[in-house]
């Protein structure tokens, strides 16, 4: 970016509350079904049919804006957002976009430039709308209201992002959030996360917003990024040609990282809100907040400081347990059995991490118990079992049964060998099979120990303790 | 205020309303009317009245979080003027 | 000859008949058809009601235990939703549409056994004080049938008024119950604002609609009430507070309530001069009879019309979005080239009537951009000081009573197309509406030009313990 510009950007986050049934009626929200299945008269917006507001709904939308260091409103509305679509069954949305249940607030992201807030404008809830399927059929546009109604949180920052880089902090922060408060599964293929960017430049130093377009359709984080980018981008070259920038709604196309024109903003609608006669207010006593506030568990930044400060784990690390809950969850109950926080840390960021990965599972998922995997980091310590047998035989199949890791490693033979008479037999081996490398060692090359040390591991099928073994080599071939 | 044909183009399009010359006509002459009589309220001093929002005597209405009263496709669908076995369906939305 | 006083008379003689649900509604249903051209029903359920009736007989047979509305026939505004029935506001853009969920009211009835003995006509969208405004042909006022039933339940007044129903439920948003009731020499119920679930009633205004009741008596009037009243699982506007056994706890003997009456009501300009003065005769009546009956100042009652007028036409439009031509309803014949916005427009204004699509257009007006503050903010203003004035009124008094219409029935086509007129005449109904209150008229008069007229009660919210007992004490107070 031309070093004379900068981006203002805002981003609205929709979060789908998962909550059972709709924000206000009782139909299932469950993601896949066949279409219009989950529907009701209420849903569809048959005459003579009313709203009854979700509690659970309201609960997660004030755990958010806990979460978020929002203000909480006491005092709630909901109004009608009114506008005609062919998935917006009542011609109008519930939406409390005039009086929102939370204020302000932040959301902390870290950057290459370091740490820092970026504030939050509101959070409020708002029913969805159904899905308009335009590729189903030439003619005909296929509406399915499936899930019209379901509760939305909408986030909106404070025009407060000045780079892509730092949209993408925010909404991967966002969606570690709403996913580690169990309030939404943070799934942008899906749509139960979406995200529209506001994007703007001006000139560095000045104090005016440019014109803003609106960005949507971006279905990943990535895409968050990209389109950022380009629009970004595309504004400076209008500018630097002379033109002015038209404000308007964009689409991000990903099949080539651009975005293009929806429609003018001139078409802006009148909304005509006005609070909903239907539902009546809801007010939310000190009490009700403050149980909701306990109810809360530690949150990913508290719990990083937490576990750099009491446990020692590097910075790193503990980002890593905290990208989900579930994996903190399991690094929190690992250590009810065993002070090894580092040794924990190391194998739930590496090797299990990995497998979990490779079979398509997950911390929510593991079998792998928490207890067993301190039994096994003690039998390494102990000196039992080397880390590399046991990470490569032990672990695969104990995360598909747990069983004592030392029976099981005695059961395959596989505890170590430390030995040095029994080690020293391997160690010679090894040295008369490999004795042109000796004669270079000899010589001088002396990081060739390392392929000893690994020809005596192969040869004791792994059970030989490494550090024995070096310290025999080097005693060897002095 | 002076209504003008702009302004019912702008209020029937709004409410997805049509009006041919004559309606058009009638109508703005209703609304001008109207605006006219209830014009009367500025009489009325309501400096520091707190607007009536609800007119029930009900609050903190919520409901639990329970799956309820879904009604099968077949009667969801069964008084949409076009569809299929599936799907409500409208002239194209987007335009090919 | 079967005939219907009371519904506790109606009772009594089904303990008596053993045929007797079978009786009454062979009697209805001729009726009905005798009188078809005064064009009360859009829909009468013959069979369904003969299959009821034969079912309820044998039920009483059997001796087993009755609902309180045993086999007692009621219609329904067709405004209400009966499930598995069309349902269509009386206008075309509900063609054809059946209703798949019952009104919580409707459910109501049904679980004490009455008989839904078909749907009324009324004003399309419950828009209207005449019911010349239905997309089915006027109703007809079977006093004078060159006059009009009054609007917008006309259809259930004249049901009542005809004998062709023993009850019917119209809705009332600014008195479309309680004037064709005046109109038609019935008894019509307003109740309190959330005494009765809305839940199934097809909405015009939210925050002003209520079901309302047509009955020959007010015992009658009490015991529906009874039964449709409540809080809803369906409806949040729709209040927790008890249900009184108001057909029980009804009091006859002379309570010493106190009434009030607004000044500037009976001096209204608008008012027919001998209505003034049937009432004002009346009040001395009342006083005569040892209740206590007194004038109070409302400067407010020319603002009442205007209020109503902004904020009812506001949520109409909002809650008339719905009908679309997408999911149900009509949908007008498109062309090939038509999209989205035709589909919208032309069935909307195909389908919607004259007055529909007047209203929803001021009603967008009221709401858009710009002019929100001035109307309809400044509308809810008023609304909260009428209410306010409202309740300093009921601490001195028990109830407020006035004339109902300022007009007997008006002859068919009589009334201007002048939409402020007609809104003019709801002025000392839609009073209720605005504060939430109930408010019933009652058949005491007869106007020399040989028409019924009425007084109109109200009471304090949720108070139609006093509603009641009180117009059942003026009912036998005859003028």
């Amino acid at each position: 970016m031309e070093d004379k510009y900068e981006a203002v950007i805002g981003l609205e986050v929709h979060a789908q509350l998962q909550t059972a049934s709709k924000l206000f009626c009782g139909d299932s929200i469950a993601f896949g079904a066949k279409p219009n299945s989950h529907v009701s008269p209420i849903t569809l917006g048959h005459p003579g049919t009313l709203p009854k507001t979700n509690k659970k709904a309201v609960e997660y939308a004030i755990k958010l804006g806990l979460a978020c260091n929002c203000e909480i409103e006491e005092n709630n509305y909901f109004a009608r957002k009114n506008y005609f679509y062919p998935d917006l069954p009542k011609g109008y949305q519930i939406s409390q976009h005039t009086t929102p249940i939370c204020k302000g607030g932040f959301v902390k992201i870290k950057t290459t430039e370091g740490e820092r807030n970026v504030q939050l404008n509101r959070i409020h809830m708002e029913e969805d709308a159904g899905k308009s399927i335009h590729d189903r059929d030439d003619d005909y546009t296929c509406v399915d209201l499936n899930r019209a109604g379901t509760a939305l949180v909408e986030i909106v920052t404070e025009p407060d992002l000045h780079s892509s880089d730092e949209a993408y902090q925010y909404v991967t922060e966002l969606r570690r959030l709403v996913r580690w408060i169990d309030i939404c599964d943070g799934n942008m293929e899906e749509g139960s996360l979406r995200c529209d960017a506001n994007v703007s430049v001006r000139l560095k130093g000045e104090k005016k917003l440019g014109t803003k377009v609106e960005v949507k359709n971006l279905n990943s984080i990535r895409n968050v990024k990209k389109a950022i980018d380009f629009e970004i981008q595309r504004m400076i070259n209008i500018i630097e040609n002379g033109g002015t920038i038209t404000q308007q709604t964009r689409s991000f196309d990903a099949s080539n990282d651009t975005t293009f024109s929806l429609r003018d903003k001139e078409e802006a609608n009148d909304y005509r809100y006005f609070p909903d006669p239907d539902l009546a207010p809801f007010h939310l006593t000190k009490d009700f907040i403050n149980k909701i506030q306990s109810s809360l568990p530690t949150l990913p930044n508290q719990l990083i400081h937490q576990y750099q400060n009491e446990f020692g784990l590097s910075d790193y690390d503990a980002a890593q347990l905290c990208d989900e809950k579930h994996t903190a969850d399991f690094f929190q109950s690992t250590i009810q059995f065993t002070q090894h926080y580092k040794a924990v840390a190391n194998w739930i960021t590496g090797p299990i991490r990995q497998y979990l990965n490779e079979h398509h599972l997950s911390f929510e998922t593991i079998l792998l118990s928490p207890k067993t995997l301190a039994e096994l980091i003690k039998i390494v310590d102990d000196g039992k079992v080397n880390f590399s047998v046991a990470s490569s035989h032990l672990l695969p199949l104990l995360m598909k049964e747990n069983k004592d890791p030392l029976q099981l490693a005695e059961e395959l033979n596989l505890l170590q060998v430390s030995d040095s008479n029994e080690l020293e037999e391997w160690v010679n081996e090894a040295i008369n099979k490999m004795s042109d490398k000796v004669v270079e060692y000899k010589k001088g090359k002396k990081g060739l120990i390392g392929l000893f040390v690994g020809e005596v591991k192969k040869l004791s099928k792994g059970k030989a303790d490494p550090k024995i073994v070096t310290a025999l080599l080097q005693e060897k071939l002095k | 205020m002076q209504v003008t044909d702009t302004t019912i183009d702008n209020l029937a399009h709004l409410a997805r309303l049509r009006f041919n010359e004559d309606e058009k006509g009638s109508i703005k002459k209703d609304l001008q009317n109207m605006i006219a009589f209830v014009e009367q309220l500025k009489e009325i001093d309501t400096t520091g009245v707190e607007p009536l929002l609800h007119m029930s005597d009900t609050e903190n209405v919520l409901r639990d979080d329970v799956i309820k009263g879904s009604i099968s496709r077949e009667d969801a669908l069964k008084n949409a003027p076009l569809k299929d076995e599936e799907f409500f369906k409208v002239p194209t939305v987007i335009k090919k | 000859m079967f005939s219907f006083q009371s519904i506790k008379n109606y009772q009594t003689f089904l303990a008596e008949n053993s045929d007797g649900c079978s009786v009454a509604v062979n009697h209805y249903l001729s009726e009905i058809e005798k009188n078809k051209h005064l064009n009360s029903f859009l829909e009468v359920f013959a069979a369904e009601a003969l299959q009821s009736a034969k079912e309820l007989d044998a039920k009483r047979k059997a001796g087993k235990p009755l609902g309180k509305l045993h086999g007692v026939l009621i219609a329904l505004k067709d405004v209400i939703c009966y499930k598995d029935h069309q349902v269509s506001a009386s206008s075309k853009i509900l063609t054809n549409f059946t209703s798949i969920y019952n009104a919580t009211a409707v459910e109501k009835l049904l679980a004490e056994d009455a008989i839904i003995i078909g749907r009324n006509n009324c004003d399309e969208f419950a828009m209207g004080s005449s019911n010349e405004n239905s997309a089915f042909g006027i109703v007809k006022n079977a006093i004078d049938e060159t006059r009009v039933p009054g609007g917008s339940s006309g259809g259930s007044a004249v049901a009542v008024q005809a004998g062709l129903s023993m009850i019917s439920l119209g809705s009332d948003t600014g008195g479309s119950v309680r004037q064709p009731a005046d109109f038609c020499g019935v008894v019509g119920l307003k109740p309190t604002y959330g005494r009765v679930s809305r839940y199934g009633l097809i909405a015009y205004a939210s925050s002003f609609d209520q079901i309302g009741i047509f009955a020959n008596t007010v015992d009658d009037a009490a015991l529906v009430l009874e039964i449709i009243a409540g809080a809803d699982d369906f409806d949040s506007t729709a209040s927790e507070q008890k249900v009184p056994f108001y057909s029980s706890e009804l009091k006859e003997e002379k309570k010493s309530y106190r009434i009030a009456y607004f000044k500037q009501a009976l001096e209204h300009p608008g008012l027919d001069k001998e209505i003034a003065s049937s009432i004002q005769t009346y009040i001395q009546t009342l006083k005569d009879a040892g209740y206590i009956v007194e004038t109070v100042d409302f400067d407010l009652l020319n603002y009442i019309v205007p209020t109503y007028y902004i904020l009812t036409t506001a949520e109409a439009s909002s809650n008339l979005s719905r009908f679309d031509g997408v999911k149900y309803g009509y949908r007008a014949d498109l062309n090939k080239e038509d999209d989205l916005t035709e589909l919208y427009k032309k069935s909307r204004s195909e389908g919607f009537g004259k007055e529909v699509q007047r209203r929803i257009l001021l009603g967008t007006f009221v709401l858009s951009s710009g002019y929100y503050d001035a109307y309809f903010t400044k509308a809810q203003q008023v609304r909260r000081m009428l209410c306010d004035q409202t309740k300093k009124i009921f601490e001195e008094y028990d109830a407020i009573i006035s004339p109902t219409v300022p007009t007997t029935a008006f002859k068919i086509g009589e009334k201007s197309d002048d939409p402020i007129e007609m809104f003019l005449a709801d002025i000392y109904t839609v009073y209720a509406n605005l504060v939430g209150i109930p408010g019933i008229s009652i058949p005491l008069f007869k106007h020399s030009n040989g028409m019924p007229f009425g007084l109109q009660v109200m009471t304090k919210h949720f108070d139609e313990l006093s509603l009641l007992s009180l117009s059942k004490q003026m009912m036998q107070l005859k003028p």
